[in-house]
């Protein structure tokens, strides 16, 4: 995969007028199908099948990936912008399309088979289908390595045989659902540690059961399932890679997915701007707008230094990405600030309303419950301090 | 053969932005951000879901328009899948009025070559609304205009009007003109790889002497219309607010009698 532009996308502080097409195009598409329509969906708790269709058709799920698969023949750059200005609007939209991109085709593409891309990418990129991701479980999260779900092949008919549970699954329990990819211990190295590989289940397998979606405090409009899976068989050559390599298969996955969420947190926070400085200049209190308070003016303009530095974090970090270079530390620094000022802008936004903040018809309301779990998700803010501490040469234990 | 569709569409101020006039009257261009005329929109629309339900078809946008009409509107035409652009770029056309406009563009048309030509049923700041029909009165060619519905077969074009009072069902031989309305169908919005394909479609630039026409036939010393004088709108001031006390219904009649509406 790699970027369509001769050259790359140099620093990318100022995006390439095709770059810059696109982030018209999506926020144009956010602004006038997905404002208007999200705030339902999320009361309802409803996976917002008409707007994903939507997407579908613009190409947005198929944006990194080449034209003979389906895909747009864009990069990781072009997708973690679609998913800024998706987010600018709404969050479980964005995570959907995330989800979809970066853990329900990208691992098919980067490690499947020809014959597993040549079946299921088509249908990915066109967003007919969506994949999923399940990495981690009831008792594993940040330490993935202790996965405990196995899967055991099964000579006599070819097939693996897998056990287990995942939990916190994005996208693994909607009507368009076609498959998971799971992590499982397929056996154990030499010196005792497990030996992790990915295998494709797809939806309806026998055994393999998606509970009802969680009661989350956020994404409401996101599909987030458990899933469990007992004596589940699916064919030998569902697995994705080399068998044992899924462990660092998906810390690739993981290393690219904090970009997108770092994106996405952008989004976000620069969402929290756009409201709060609409209504300072519309709501007025003693005989004024709000905006007319300096009070006001300070803490939208940090509001809108956070989301601007955010975006060159995450703009840093796609364009080594899409160059080939190392991004890991990057990456980490970007999701790490992202998420947190992400926090910080929806908590200040939600100040700006006063009272109309704390009501969920507004949209800074969605983007308070939406932003804490950016510091949690694809690694917590915890996990990306050590990873940048270790990247930076400090000794680890 | 190929069916030939030419789509004209103008770029204009956005008009979510604050939109002015220069000191000639003319639209201030570069007070606000310019963009493809969202009615326009409608038209590339019909004409791909034409061409896509045609064997053959080849769809060429055309604009009469300042510079910046190639990069910020005839492009994203392209990208939304039109194959071509011809741009009429040229200083004399400042102040054009849709008298000069539409001899441009029916020049432009004859010079492209053409089956079918659809526009949109306005522009999104002048709003006339009578350029296709005077186009095609240039052109010396059918018009059916205001379409919600439209397909092309067999060497004509039918479509459906909905009035305020009736349905028509129209139907023309090709080479004609239509306009399709805001009802004909959402505008796909461009993809990714739309927007990297179109920045490859040919856009050819031409200016008035390419299409033998007089300067002063154009321009705002060629317009047929002038503008005199104009002021800002003024600022909305607060309405009247009836309080209901069994006369509501009375009161809000009268009200609308005054202002002709009832």
């Amino acid at each position: 995969m790699t970027s369509p532009r001769p050259g790359g996308l140099g620093n990318a502080h100022r995006l390439p007028e095709e770059y810059e097409q696109l982030r018209r195009t999506v926020e144009e598409f956010a602004h006038d199908l997905v404002a208007p329509k999200i705030g339902e969906f999320y009361e309802n708790h409803e996976f917002p099948y008409e707007i994903v269709r939507e997407m579908g058709r613009m190409g947005l799920f198929g944006l990194p990936f080449p034209e003979e698969y389906g895909g747009m023949g864009g990069d990781y750059f072009a997708l973690c912008l679609v998913l800024e200005e998706l987010a600018r609007v709404d969050s479980s939209v964005a995570i959907t399309l995330e989800a979809g991109v970066s853990l329900g085709a990208m691992p098919i593409f980067r490690f499947g088979t020809e014959e597993q891309k040549r079946e299921w990418l088509p249908r990915m990129c066109a967003g007919e289908v969506l994949g999923a991701f399940g990495l981690t479980e009831p008792e594993c999260g940040s330490d993935a390595g202790g996965t405990r779900t196995t899967a055991r092949l099964d000579e006599a008919t070819d097939e693996w045989v897998i056990n287990g549970s995942k939990c916190f699954i994005t996208n693994s329990g909607t009507d368009i659902t076609a498959l998971v990819t799971v992590t499982a211990v397929t056996g154990r190295k030499p010196d005792g540690r497990p030996e992790i590989s990915a295998i494709i289940v797809p939806s309806g397998t026998p055994g393999f059961t998606v509970a009802a979606p969680y009661s989350k405090v956020g994404w409401n409009a996101s599909d987030t399932r458990e899933l469990s899976f007992a004596d589940v068989r699916v064919p030998a050559a569902n697995l994705v890679g080399e068998a044992g390599r899924g462990y660092a298969q998906f810390l690739r996955i993981l290393d690219e997915g904090r970009i997108a969420i770092a994106a996405l947190a952008t989004g976000l926070a620069q969402g929290c701007v756009d409201q709060s400085v609409s209504y300072a200049n519309t709501r007025k209190a003693f005989g004024k707008p709000i905006g007319a308070n300096q009070a006001i003016q300070f803490k939208i303009a940090d509001m809108e230094m956070r989301a601007h530095t955010s975006r060159l974090t995450w703009r840093d970090a796609a364009s080594r990405l899409v160059a080939g270079e190392p991004f890991k530390k990057e990456a980490a620094l970007a999701k790490l600030y992202s998420s947190e000022i992400a926090v910080t802008n929806a908590r200040e936004a939600t100040q700006v309303h006063g009272g109309y903040g704390f009501m969920n018809e507004y949209p800074v309301a969605r983007f308070w419950r939406d932003s804490k779990i950016l510091e949690i998700g694809e690694g917590t803010s915890e996990v990306q301090r050590m990873l940048i501490a270790r990247e930076l040469g400090v000794p680890s234990n | 053969m190929s069916l030939r569709i030419v789509v004209c569409v103008k770029y204009v101020p956005d008009a979510t932005g604050d939109r002015h006039f220069a000191e000639d009257l003319t639209t201030d261009r570069d007070a606000v951000d310019g963009l493809l005329s969202e009615l326009d929109e409608y038209a590339v629309e019909q004409a791909l879901q034409i061409s896509e339900a045609s064997d053959d078809a080849e769809i060429t946008v055309v604009t009469v328009g300042p510079e910046e009409a190639n990069k910020d509107g005839l492009r994203k035409a392209l990208s939304m899948g039109a194959d071509k652009g011809v741009h009429v770029v040229d200083d004399a056309l400042h102040g054009s009025d849709v008298m000069g406009t539409s001899l441009v563009l029916a020049k432009a048309v004859e010079h492209v070559g053409y089956d079918l030509v659809v526009c949109g049923m306005a522009s999104t700041d002048g709003t006339m609304g009578v350029l296709p029909a005077l186009l095609a009165e240039r052109l010396g060619v059918p018009q059916v205009t205001l379409l919600s519905e439209v397909a092309v077969a067999d060497g004509q074009v039918t479509g459906r009007r909905d009035g305020d009072t009736a349905t028509e069902r129209l139907a023309a031989s090709l080479p004609a003109v239509v306009s399709v309305t805001d009802q004909s169908g959402e505008a796909r919005y461009p993809s990714f790889k739309g927007i990297m394909a179109a920045k490859k479609k040919p856009v050819e630039e031409l200016q008035l002497s390419d299409l033998g026409i007089e300067a002063d036939l154009v321009g705002l010393g060629g317009a047929w219309t002038a503008v005199d004088s104009a002021d800002a709108r003024p600022a909305r001031t607060a309405g009247t607010i009836v309080k209901d006390e069994g006369e509501g219904g009375k009161q809000l009649a009268a009200f609308l009698a005054e202002r002709k509406f009832i």
